[in-house]
């Protein structure tokens, strides 16, 4: 009856591809960043990290693998956020 | 078997679900603290695009770029190290711990580097030359020493955690079995690194 909760193991290299797409992002996003996309721009600037924030997430910190109530809550509480931006930059481009 | 259950008996009581997600709450918490100042950030920034311009560009880009180098592979060093631990090499564990370290004081110092440069010109607050600054730029500078000097202190205090859990590796108290101390802390390290993602294009790169 002894409930062990299951350990899933990132592998070494898993998480050393997963740190050379960050490295990638990043230079996506400095590249990027000598476009003006008027209104957007720190939009697209966002939606970038955000990229680099879901796999740090996902992987560093093991989401992938937490049980569903967790991943909602997380899931639950970055919805929220994104909500509050969109609303606000809604908010600029008709100011 | 009921000696093998009061040797467990300890074990039993260790919840360590409860202890991750208390972790992460608290991370909510500073999701709400560091996300009020970004919506201040982008309502000062949508009111004074030029002033922000101005104020962007006199950040040096190479040393935010080393700097988000720097973190995103702290990180990397940080998950390998739990997965170190989930293997039993506890050694390897502290080692990757300490190249963390290593990472956080480099980060620290670009930091001091490029404080004292701001402070040399007098661009602080309160200094001569930041009160003559136009109101907008004045503004970009408030939340740039604001929100970098609060994800600064947070990088002390997750290396500090770090080190406390690599001492507990060392005495045994963390291991294999009781791995979420190095976890949390891991989790913390983590959303520090998240924070600098954000805040890297907003101040540095953003035209």
């Amino acid at each position: 009856m002894l409930e062990k909760n299951e350990v899933h193991i990132v592998d070494y290299k898993f998480n050393i591809l997963v740190w050379i797409d960050l490295l990638i992002f990043t230079m996506i996003t400095i590249e990027i960043a000598q476009f003006d996309f008027q209104a957007l721009t720190v939009m697209v600037a966002l939606v970038i990290a955000t990229l680099k924030t879901y796999l740090v997430g996902t992987y560093f910190m093991h989401l992938k693998f937490e049980n569903r109530f967790l991943q909602t809550i997380v899931v639950g509480v970055g919805l929220l956020f994104i909500a509050v931006l969109m609303v606000l930059f809604t908010d600029f481009l008709y100011y | 078997m009921s000696s093998e259950s009061v040797s467990q008996n300890h074990t039993a009581h260790f919840d360590a679900y409860g202890i991750k997600l208390g972790m992460w709450l608290f991370l909510f918490t500073e999701v709400l603290l560091f996300g009020g100042l970004f919506i201040v950030y982008a309502t000062y920034r949508f009111l004074n695009p030029e002033a922000f311009h101005e104020g962007s560009s006199q950040l040096n880009l190479v040393v935010g770029a080393i700097n988000t180098v720097f973190l995103l592979t702290s990180s990397l060093t940080v998950a390998l190290s739990i997965t170190a631990l989930q293997k039993g090499d506890s050694k390897k564990a502290i080692d990757l711990i300490m190249i963390t370290i290593v990472f956080a004081v480099a980060f620290m110092f670009n930091k001091y580097y490029e404080w004292t440069i701001k402070f040399e010109h007098g661009m602080f607050p309160g200094m001569d030359h930041y009160k003559e600054l136009p109101p907008g730029e004045a503004q970009f500078f408030n939340l740039y020493f604001l929100m970098t000097g609060l994800h600064a202190v947070h990088v002390i205090v997750g290396a500090i955690l770090l080190l406390i859990v690599a001492w507990f590796i060392k005495k045994g108290s963390v291991n294999q079995q009781r791995i979420v101390y190095l976890e949390n802390a891991g989790l913390y390290w983590h959303l520090v690194d998240v924070i600098w993602i954000y805040l890297f294009p907003l101040f540095y790169l953003i035209i």
